[in-house]
């Protein structure tokens, strides 16, 4: 039967999604006595479409949990889905604080949750990030999915709220918690706090949104007494249990080795850092990743100040306890100054009576973010004459320098007390200026081995090997993708696991971009890796890359997928991790037979079987 | 023949080459399995050793070795290509295509060698097979410039006597096909030609004169016409000097037992001259090389490889047994050998008009480098003369190039180019620097223990004040540096010579002869720069003041007393 909608039915949004609903349904008799029963009712002019009995219907049960007595212990549901572990942190937080207050909290991730048990749903708090361009993260995609699709349950009258996690300088800012908060809407659901939208500096935020979701479920059900419970704080959300720094308090750590892995020649430049954890008790498995705070280039620090016309030695607030510091020093190490967002530009724009920004500010989307884009705050300083901002008004607005995150590449029982990451740097031109990679440029200027750097473990559960030694695993990693991989192995030849592995590999040129190469040649002679291909990009005419190598040996790959081997993924988003997955379903369907959707009902039972997982950028 | 026969003369164990030789199923090995392997740019020894056979064998940029090992990456690995040319005379359109795979899979430079073949460095495993196919469809070849086969036939370039050069030029090319390699291995694996089926049973005809496990070692041949001994005949496994009477090719003297290599701080090893041993017509020369080599092929020795060139072979038994035994083989005897004379080994450069009426041209080209330089654009200047060319270009066994047979009416423009690009004839150069020569070494060879190619020409400049101070900057003196003790650059017969030991360390030799018939002598070990400086001073100053009328450097060190005389390698370290 033909789906209805707005543009092919005279039938409104509403209508057209329960219609959608209600037909598929129907039984062949239902659906004849339907026809006779509306065919009837319009002849006879009675205003039974006035008010729908089917809406009506489904409306009296939703509004139950709001008015039923607080007999049992209330059931709140949490669900989380982020690529980085940042939500699934949270969750534990919200979760513990509603626990302290008597609820009965069933916490997990999107992706092992089963869908046929929203219905059941007493309370609903969603925690997601948003990846990309506005796209869910890997571990909500089928939960985000089903829950836009028709077969999503009414939720009427079911409180709910989101905390969306995201980045100003993205933008569709926090995208998918959006898109949560306003699918969970249209179902029925009532919000219990509005949204509320963290930019990287979460944690205040964050805090917040669950104290205020604790409130509101008690006073909602009269469950618990918020009172007794201890308020979270922003110091209090994360702290670690095996180790006392955290992202909140890194750890100073030092650099051991800073090695650049590229050849003469190379057009790249990658940094293999060995950094010392000793004495930090902290621990990470591999697929997790090191958080590292950057300093901000001292040229460009110095560049802004002087165009500012500001000496540097200013007393300037480092954060809302009152510590200050001068304003190079905060520039330096506490404020973000290379990356522009909308509200930066608007909260600019309210400091100072400028024309031109407020014209920028009007203009269209498009001619905002293009420049947005492609600036950063000495540009805009530039651009717009922001001369004459007072100093601490100035720092007031602007972010606090987010850490960046890299995949861990190496084995804690491997390298006892150490962690290693590979760096890409970053640097171009733009606008007759150099640019840099805040913490990229960092590591492979200024971080020669003795030196210390702010770091701690995002751990990461979405990127694991499997718990059974003996499974096959297929890891496909160009570029710096690679990393977590060289992880992997290190683990897996300590442990002596017998599954076999498969890597792909590609980048630039052989003689100089092939990362980790002699370690690769030693893990394959000695058995740890069973089977490697590479792509070369620019060493031939053709441009191969990792995909075209899996699509040749597509039978060999489709009989590890038979096997049960764990597909895990890394590196760059946009183009390569795309490219893969399309190769997959190819494969798939090549190989397997499937259909189109067959291959992506197969792909999405991987990624719940966690035998499709992907750590991509 | 059988392989109880190959080993009689030996019974000790093979060395391991011998049995990779043996296993490779004629010279075939792994190498279609390991060129193809993705994650190395290097091939496994095995087939290394077998990969010489086709012309090439794996190198790394040594100057790259430890800062590749600290990126975790592997050596920069490389393949040389040697592509051989007998007598080294090629056509304009082979010179053009050298330059072309060098610019496309070289390292942009060409080598010229001492045994007058091309040399290209820093090909990638991955580009080899289209570098050999673009060879071969230009009518050269690669195969058996390296391993224990045959060698490229050296030829004197003699621009003066066109005819007797064309004569003698020609007998190289048919020895030099006679004793090429008859496996197909180079055919299959380079030239997709189909794989012959079960190749074993078929030794005869495999390798007729090799059989299955080819020579103990390299195999060299060199023709000269006197009286120039640029080809260095003495130093050669097999020389053939030309006796030209009445204005005609008579025959040739046969030389036997040469060779250069040698190994630091092993006596039993040592460079040795070859002895004339009688006369041969050209008809039957090739009959001549073809027993010589088989009877190295079943007394060399199999068991330790650097006692087993020719040279070796010769001394332990005897002159006498070796001329006993190739009689036996030929059915014929040699004549006596007929009087000859040479008068250097040096090159001679500018123009020259041979007897046929064309012009040759003999460039000076410092250490056989063809490359370009801020200044000088050598490989440029060359490609566009190789552009309007009609003759022919010569490389010459010092590593220098003759632009041959020059037509009158071509002479103007090619002299033109020839200023253009300021190439030179080396007239403003030292007459010692003219004479150098030097191996290519480091960072490429993987032999050498210092430097080379990128240091002699620094040295000379420190040398050369010398010279000019004592009033010697016309004497030609035979000046020669290698990076190891192997002798690329035949050291072991200059006047004055320096073999690496240690990176900035030689060994100095004096007392070489001028026409390359003697061999020289040690004078002082691993010595630097500073001592090398202050050692030759004294003795440059001492020849300036006391050389007799015509008397040659090294004639006067041994005089003089500064070394004694070597009359055989066998009393080299004596």
């Amino acid at each position: 039967m033909l789906e209805l909608q707005v543009t092919n039915s005279p039938f409104n949004q509403e209508q057209v999604e329960l219609l959608n609903r209600l037909l598929p349904t129907l039984t062949d008799a239902q659906r004849i006595w339907l026809s006779g029963y509306i065919a009837a009712a319009a002849v006879t002019g009675s205003a039974v479409l006035g008010t729908p009995p089917i809406a009506a219907a489904v409306n009296a049960p939703a509004a139950s949990p709001a008015s039923t007595a607080p007999a049992a212990p209330k059931e709140v549901t949490v669900l989380y889905g982020s690529q980085t572990g940042n939500c699934g942190s949270l969750a534990k937080k919200v979760t513990k604080r509603l626990q302290d207050q008597g609820f009965e909290v069933k916490v997990s991730s999107m992706s092992d949750f089963k869908p046929n048990g929203l219905k059941k749903v007493e309370n609903l708090l969603i925690l997601v990030s948003t990846h990309g361009e506005g796209d869910p993260p890997d571990n909500a995609i089928s939960f985000y999915e089903f829950l836009h699709s028709k077969r999503a349950p009414q939720l009427e009258g079911m409180p709910f709220s989101v905390l969306a996690l995201g980045d100003t300088s993205y933008e569709f800012f926090c995208q998918t918690g959006k898109d949560f908060d306003k699918r969970l809407e249209e179902l029925g659901g009532k919000r219990l706090v509005p949204r509320v939208d963290c930019d990287v500096d979460f944690d205040e935020p964050a805090a917040e949104w669950i104290n205020s979701v604790a409130s509101a479920l008690a006073e909602l059900t009269g469950a618990g007494a918020a009172a007794q419970a201890v308020p979270v704080t922003a110091d209090t959300l994360l702290e670690s249990t095996e180790s006392e720094y955290s992202r909140t308090n890194p750890f100073q750590a030092e650099v051991l080795e800073n090695i650049n892995l590229n050849g003469r020649g190379s057009d790249r430049e990658t940094r293999h850092l060995e950094i010392s954890l000793e004495g930090s008790n902290l621990e990470y498995e591999p697929g997790d990743s090191l958080g590292i705070y950057p300093e901000n280039h001292p040229r460009l620090v110095d560049e802004l100040i002087e165009a500012m016309g500001w000496s540097g030695e200013e007393s300037v607030p480092v954060n809302k306890n009152g510590d200050e510091t001068t304003l190079r020093e905060a520039l330096l190490h506490h404020y973000e100054i290379t990356v522009l967002t909308k509200p930066l530009l608007e909260k600019t724009a309210a400091l100072i009576s400028n024309g031109a920004l407020n014209e920028l500010l009007a203009s269209g989307h498009d001619e905002l973010r293009a420049y947005i884009e492609e600036r950063d705050l000495l540009d805009l300083v530039q651009d717009y004459s922001l001369k004459g901002i007072p100093v601490r008004e100035f720092v007031a607005i602007l972010r606090k320098i987010p850490a960046r995150l890299y995949s861990i590449a190496s084995s804690l029982k491997a390298s006892p007390d150490e962690v290693h990451v590979t760096v890409r740097t970053v640097r171009y031109e733009n606008r007759g200026r150099e640019r840099y990679g805040v913490c990229s440029v960092q590591l492979a200027e200024r971080s020669e081995s003795g030196s210390a750097l702010p770091v701690y473990i995002q751990h990461n559960p979405n990127f694991k090997l499997p718990q059974n030694p003996d499974t096959p695993i297929i890891m496909i990693g160009p570029g710096t993708g690679v990393a977590p991989f060289r992880a992997f192995l290190s683990e897996r030849e300590e442990t002596g696991a017998e599954g076999k592995s498969w890597l792909f590999y590609g980048d630039q040129h052989f003689a100089t971009d092939f990362l980790y190469q002699i370690e690769w040649q030693r893990w394959l002679k000695d058995g740890v890796l069973s089977r490697m291909d590479v792509a070369f990009s620019r060493d031939s005419d053709q441009k191969v890359y990792v995909q075209h190598r899996m699509l040749e040996k597509s039978r060999e790959l489709y009989q590890w997928l038979q096997e049960g081997a764990v597909v895990y993924v890394c590196g760059d988003e946009k183009r390569m991790a795309h490219d893969v997955h399309s190769t997959l379903m190819t494969i798939l369907q090549q190989e397997g037979g499937l259909s189109p959707e067959e291959a992506a009902e197969y792909m999405i039972r991987m990624q719940q079987e966690k035998r499709y997982q992907r750590d991509v950028y | 023949m059988s392989e109880n026969n190959l080993m009689s003369p030996n019974s000790a164990p093979h060395s391991d080459v011998e049995d990779i030789k043996r296993r490779s199923n004629y010279l075939r090995g792994s190498l279609v399995e390991t060129l193809k392997d993705p994650i190395t740019g290097s091939i496994p020894e095995d087939d290394n050793r077998l990969m010489k056979h086709h012309g090439s064998y794996m190198q790394d940029d040594r100057d790259l070795r430890n800062e590749r090992q600290k990126q975790k990456l592997e050596p920069a690995y490389q393949f040389m290509l040697r592509v051989r040319a007998s007598g080294g005379v090629v056509t304009p359109q082979q010179w053009l295509m050298m330059d072309r795979i060098s610019q496309k899979y070289g390292n942009g430079t060409i080598r010229l060698t001492t045994r007058q073949s091309f040399q290209l460095h820093g090909v990638l495993k991955w580009n080899l097979k289209n570098t050999i196919r673009e060879v071969n469809e230009s009518l050269l070849s690669t195969l058996a410039a390296c391993g224990d086969v045959n060698r490229n036939v050296m030829c004197n370039p003699n621009p003066y006597e066109s005819e007797i050069h064309s004569e003698v030029y020609d007998w190289a090319t048919k020895l030099s096909a006679h004793l090429d390699p008859r496996s197909r291995a180079y055919y299959e694996i380079w030239l997709d030609e189909e794989k012959v089926v079960d190749s074993h049973d078929h030794d005869v005809e495999q390798e007729p004169i090799y059989g299955p496990v080819y020579l103990p070692r390299k195999f060299k041949i060199g023709m000269a016409i006197p009286p120039s001994n640029d080809v260095d005949v003495f130093s050669q496994d097999l020389g053939l000097i030309a006796i030209v009477e009445d204005g005609r090719l008579a025959g040739f003297n046969v030389s036997v037992g040469g060779g250069m290599g040698m190994t630091h701080g092993d006596p039993a090893t040592y460079p040795q001259v070859g002895q004339v041993i009688g006369f041969c017509t050209p008809e039957q020369v090739i009959d001549l090389a073809e027993k010589t080599v088989t009877i190295q092929r079943d007394y060399g020795d199999r068991s330790v490889r650097k006692h087993a060139r020719f040279k070796y072979t010769i001394d332990d038994r005897g002159i006498d047994w070796f001329i006993q035994e190739l009689t036996a083989r030929l059915g014929w005897e040699l004549e006596p050998a007929r009087p000859f004379h040479f008068e250097s080994n040096g090159d001679r450069y500018g123009w020259v008009k041979g007897s046929n009426g064309k012009w040759h041209l003999t460039l000076f080209i410092q250490n056989g480098r063809i490359k370009d330089e801020e200044g000088y654009e050598l490989m440029t200047g060359l490609r566009e003369i190789a552009k309007v060319h009609t003759g022919d270009f010569r490389l010459t066994p010092n590593q220098n190039l003759v632009i041959g047979s020059v037509s009158s009416q071509k002479k103007k423009k090619i002299t033109e180019l020839v200023q253009q690009y300021g190439l030179t004839d080396g007239i403003h150069y030292s007459a010692l620097r003219r004479n150098s020569m030097a191996c290519v070494a480091l960072p490429t060879c993987g032999l050498a223990m210092a430097e080379s190619e990128r240091y002699l020409p620094t040295l000379l400049g420190k040398i050369e004040p010398m010279l000019e101070e004592a009033g010697l900057r016309e004497e030609e003196i035979v000046i020669r540096m290698t990076g190891c003790p192997n002798g690329c650059a035949r050291p072991a017969l200059a006047e004055i010579a320096f073999i690496g030991k240690a990176p900035g360390k030689y060994n100095m030799y004096l007392g070489g002869g001028f026409a390359g018939e003697r061999l020289n002598k040690l004078y002082k070990e691993n010595i630097g720069e500073a001592e090398i400086l202050d050692s030759l001073k004294p003795i440059i100053f001492h020849y300036a003041k006391e050389r007799r009328d015509g008397e040659h450097f090294g004639d006067f060190t041994i005089r003089a007393g500064y070394v004694k005389e070597v009359r055989s390698g066998q009393f080299f370290h004596a």
